[in-house]
């Protein structure tokens, strides 16, 4: 028995040169553009991004989103936009963005001793 | 260095990598191939089950039957979705699985003979696919961990409607009783199979532990699923396939007997019942499909150019 691939991924997937490389290949322009994909799934609540698809249009989008995230009566409100439009912050900068705002324990209600008695605040 | 320190700090604290996290290159190769990877089998996991859908003994089975395959692409796609997080396009990885560079699971290059097998799948592929599935919930990386949560949800059913059909077959004529064992004493080993090699014979999972992509070893999985499918066959009054499987009393878990590894190491060299019929099946539907995607792009910019002119009129 000759036995050419020794690494296994996932189960009994073996790697043997197979699987993608990281590249950054621009998009053709028939592939269909990425969208990102946020649902609201009950009235009253925030949309929350569920993940992310492809499609043609936005309106292909929504419908898409449609039958991959609310099979289950997840959602009763869809918002997608295309990936290419989302901003974010950087994560290299999360220390000096997110740190101040660390020390600043006046802001929250616990910081504020008052007596026992008191009710309703 | 200090990225690798505070790759390695998230890793220990438990805390997910993002996508835009730095991290080591061979990190980022083996989740491409692993997802990837992954999600192929999902896709090319609809096939033999969709050879049913339009022989289904009834609609109520039918229907379940075209809900599991549909979640199965739904699954595909998630997966997809966080393959692409990691740098890659959406159709280079699905060219390397046309182009026979890519590698799926080789549990899918078996054929479904009867309708038994529908639930054979059920209980023992889906089982097994969930017990790896639980288990990458907690792996390190956040858009794979969040896929595999949203899957798990959906995987629960795909397991108890097989075992309903097995059930159904169990207590019903001699003929369906014998097409239930024979289902399963055909999908037994290779859904053991499905775990991968013999942790002695996968030196190199170790360093996917290490990351925290994998969080079980092959054997302790399979060891698993051994114990609850022994359990589980009593149900239906079915045996498993194999002479070995006894419980041992003193490791409180059951024993059971050597798997054909040479079958295995075929299958996965491309020669499996159903390797070609597979990958042709595939690269048809890509093919097929291309006049579609290019319309509905031609039809997306068109509707775009006139909307503008509209609005400049
Ligand atoms: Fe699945
Ligand atoms: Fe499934």
């Amino acid at each position: 028995m000759n036995i050419l691939v020794r690494k296994y991924l996932y189960g009994d997937i073996p790697e043997d040169n197979s699987g993608g490389q990281p590249q950054s290949k621009n998009n053709g322009s028939n592939d269909w553009p990425l969208w990102e994909v946020f649902i609201r799934n009950k009235q009253g609540l925030d949309h929350k991004h569920v993940g992310s698809l492809h499609a043609a249009d936005a309106q292909m989008a929504i419908e898409n989103a449609r039958d991959v995230y609310t099979r289950r009566m997840e959602g009763i409100s869809i918002w997608v936009v295309e990936s290419k439009y989302i901003h974010a912050s950087n994560p290299d900068e999360a220390d000096s963005m997110y740190d101040p705002a660390n020390d600043k324990i006046y802001r929250h209600p616990t910081f504020y001793h008052l007596p026992d008695g008191l009710t309703h605040i | 260095m200090h990225e690798e320190k505070i790759f390695q700090d998230k890793l220990d604290r438990e805390i997910k990598i993002e996508p835009q996290d730095w991290m080591p290159d061979a990190y980022r190769k083996t989740l491409i191939r692993q997802i990837s990877q992954h999600a192929h089998s999902e896709i090319v996991g609809m096939l033999p089950e969709g050879n049913w859908i339009t022989r289904a003994p009834s609609l109520k089975r039918k229907a379940a039957l075209l809900a599991k395959v549909q979640d199965e692409a739904g699954h595909g796609l998630y997966l997809y979705a966080a393959t692409e997080t990691l740098g890659v396009t959406r159709e280079s990885t699905i060219e390397d699985l046309n182009s026979g560079k890519a590698k799926y699971s080789s549990i899918f290059n078996y054929p479904t003979l009867t309708w038994a097998d529908i639930g054979a799948i059920g209980w023992l592929v889906d089982g097994a696919a969930i017990m790896n599935q639980v288990m990458l919930c907690r792996t390190s990386y956040g858009p794979y961990a969040r896929a595999m949560v949203r899957i798990c949800k959906e995987e629960s059913f795909h397991q108890r409607q097989g075992f309903e059909i097995l059930l159904t077959l169990s207590r019903g004529t001699v003929a369906q009783k014998e097409m239930c064992q024979d289902a399963i004493n055909r999908w037994w080993w290779p859904s053991l199979m499905m775990f991968g090699p013999k942790d002695d014979d996968s030196p190199h999972s170790k360093q996917s532990m290490d990351w925290k992509i994998k969080r079980k070893s092959n054997d302790e999985l399979r060891q698993q699923f051994v114990d609850i499918c022994a359990e589980q066959v009593k149900v239906l009054g079915m045996k498993i396939p194999d002479a070995e499987l006894k419980w041992n009393e003193k490791k409180q878990h059951y024993d059971f007997g050597q798997i054909d590894w040479e079958e295995f190491w075929n299958v996965v060299k491309g020669n499996g019942p159903c390797n070609r019929d597979r990958l042709e099946a595939r690269k048809k539907a890509h093919e097929d499909g291309d006049w579609v995607r290019k319309a509905a792009m031609a039809h997306a910019k068109k509707s775009k150019h006139k909307k503008q002119q509209t609005k400049v009129g």
